[in-house]
């Protein structure tokens, strides 16, 4: 079964990403976010891309290392934190295009693009500036008695997605630990392939679990790469394993600007995630971060 | 018997309370602290049909405190898992008690940007669920703040939910499912059931007067019904809260945790 080993490695996974394409992060806000693959990213010179993403520290830090050519959100945001540092500082400055929607809207446009469709129809984003600033979205009139004028979400559909997961076998099985899958099999659905890093390599045999099952929503057919990334969401959380490090948060967010070379330096540029984890306390304080409560 | 003491972020909390008073089973979502309490007093008084979660992913059966847990297990009734939030939100059964940035005489608000849109004054959060929340769902706020800069004049900066400007909608048909409910302030409790959905003054807060209320919103109000005073939190109310909020997070909520009642 050598031809269904999808496993390899961090910086194998950013070599895939090339400039120009259409990249989406699964994920949400400060919630398991693929952050060992984004550092990954920010060590190769690729630039212009698409981003697309509940937005957390994954898009702070793209657009703070100039990445982001185009960005589709709803929200960037470090939740315990409200207000993204990074983002800010580049959206106020107007350093790439975005195309603004509504968080239901985002799931539509990946949905559309998971039924290969060109769009699906949603009331959000009527009546709002949404529609004004972005005049590529049509409004669609329902074909039945009603006649309805409705928003027509165009498809997003993206060159590939990755998501972070708990365990993963190398055939690109993957199990969810945490109680909220977000829209990661979406992303992975609207992409044209999907890469997966996990906290853990299993066996196959691992999965044969109903309990574990339910918890399994992204099909291996959609992933076909598998990278190891122990702490890969650290500074996000990967419930139930750690939750985020809101000290390491606040200084990330401190270094919006200035101290970005600084923060890169340190954390991002010839640093392996060995080195990072130990860089930023080590294992044992990641296993000890509490999840959050709100 | 002597008045009861109380602060204005009680009475807030009171008054906050009060949007869901004719919720049936309705989930409702309550950011920040005074909104949370506000939707907390409601399930564990008048309305324990409500639907709350624990903040993160699971329903629960009964508010769960704020504050660190103290031991304080959440009692789980479901999950809410964020796909199904959308969900709840297309069938129009959700109820959000938010503190947007700015607010128009619409009802229109804004968290996305101040400013230029291509390169704002100050970047926000984005547009969030509001757009599809408002044109689905009912819709109440807390502003904190009552100012001509939270009240603003003219339109939000970026319109981020659907409102009552027909001039936003096809044919000028105001969405059939949009329903602002009402909107309570550190001076004043209001609705949208003026002419035309404009924003109307329903109470006042103790000791506060009309005057300051126009004084401080950038829009004309209607003030044309009985205004009354805000009703005063209860014993039994206040009796609650300190269960909700043990820790008595309520009392950061303003400066100086001012009194309720300006008259004493």
């Amino acid at each position: 079964m050598k031809y269904l080993d999808k496993t390899t490695t961090l910086s194998d996974l950013a070599s895939e990403i090339e400039s120009g394409m259409s990249l989406g992060i699964a994920g949400w806000g400060a919630r398991r976010k693929p952050m060992a693959f984004i550092r990954e990213l920010l060590k190769t010179d690729v630039r212009d891309l698409t981003i697309v993403s509940y937005g957390g520290a994954d898009v702070g830090m793209l657009a703070s290392a100039g990445k982001i050519g185009k960005l589709i959100f709803a929200f960037v945001s470090l939740d315990a934190i409200p207000l993204e540092a990074h983002f800010r500082r580049a959206r106020q400055a107007g350093e790439f295009d975005i195309m603004e929607v509504d968080e239901g809207m985002f799931q539509d446009g990946l949905k559309a693009a998971a039924k290969r469709l060109p769009f699906l129809p949603t009331r959000a984003g009527i009546a709002t500036d949404i529609l004004k600033h972005n005049p590529d979205i049509k409004m669609v009139k329902s074909p039945y008695d009603d006649g309805e004028e409705l928003v027509a979400m165009p498809a997003i559909n993206l060159d590939i997605a990755v998501a972070h997961v708990n365990e993963a076998d190398q055939r690109g099985n993957s199990w969810i630990a945490g109680p909220d899958p977000f829209f990661d099999e979406w992303f992975c659905r609207a992409a044209q392939t999907s890469f997966l890093t996990t906290e853990k390599l299993v066996e196959t045999s691992e999965f044969d679990d109903p309990n574990k099952a339910i918890r399994m929503p992204i099909e291996r057919s959609l992933i076909s790469k598998v990278a190891v990334a122990k702490y890969g969401a650290h500074p996000t959380s990967c419930a139930p394993d750690y939750g985020f490090d809101l000290q390491h948060l606040k200084a990330y967010s401190a270094s919006a600007g200035e101290g970005w070379s600084g923060y890169r330096e340190e954390y991002v540029d010839g640093v392996n995630l060995e080195e990072y984890i130990s860089k930023v306390g080590g294992s044992e304080s990641i296993d000890n971060l509490p999840l959050p409560i709100f | 018997m002597e008045k009861l003491d109380y602060s204005l972020a009680e009475l807030c909390i009171v008054a906050g309370a009060e949007c869901f008073r004719e919720e049936g089973e309705t989930m409702i979502t309550v950011i920040g602290l005074v909104p949370r309490l506000a939707g907390s007093l409601a399930k564990a008084s008048f309305n324990p049909g409500l639907l709350m979660t624990d903040g993160e992913y699971y329903l629960v059966s009964e508010p769960v405190p704020v504050g660190k847990r103290d031991g304080y297990i959440p009692k789980i009734e479901g999950i809410m898992n964020y796909e199904r939030v959308f969900d709840i939100v297309n069938r129009g059964q959700r109820h959000c008690l938010i503190t947007p940035v700015q607010v128009d005489r619409y009802g229109q608000m804004n968290i996305s940007a101040i400013g230029d849109y291509v390169s704002p004054k100050a970047s926000l959060l984005g547009v969030r669920g509001y757009p599809g929340n408002t044109i689905n769902n009912r819709n109440s706020m807390f502003i904190p703040n009552h100012s001509r800069r939270s009240f603003v004049e003219g339109e939000v900066d970026v319109v981020c939910s659907a409102g009552y400007n027909p001039e936003r909608y096809p044919n000028r048909n105001i969405g059939k499912y949009v329903n602002l409910v009402r909107i309570v302030t550190n001076l004043c409790v209001m609705d949208f059931l003026g002419v035309n959905h404009a924003v109307r003054l329903v109470t006042l807060h103790s000791g506060v007067s009309m005057e300051e209320v126009r004084d401080n919103t950038g829009f004309e109000i209607e003030t044309s019904g009985e205004i009354r005073e805000t009703p005063a939190p209860t014993y039994e109310q206040l009796q609650l809260l300190d269960q909700l909020d043990p820790q008595n997070l309520r009392a950061m909520v303003f400066k100086d945790n001012p009194r309720g009642r300006r008259d004493v």
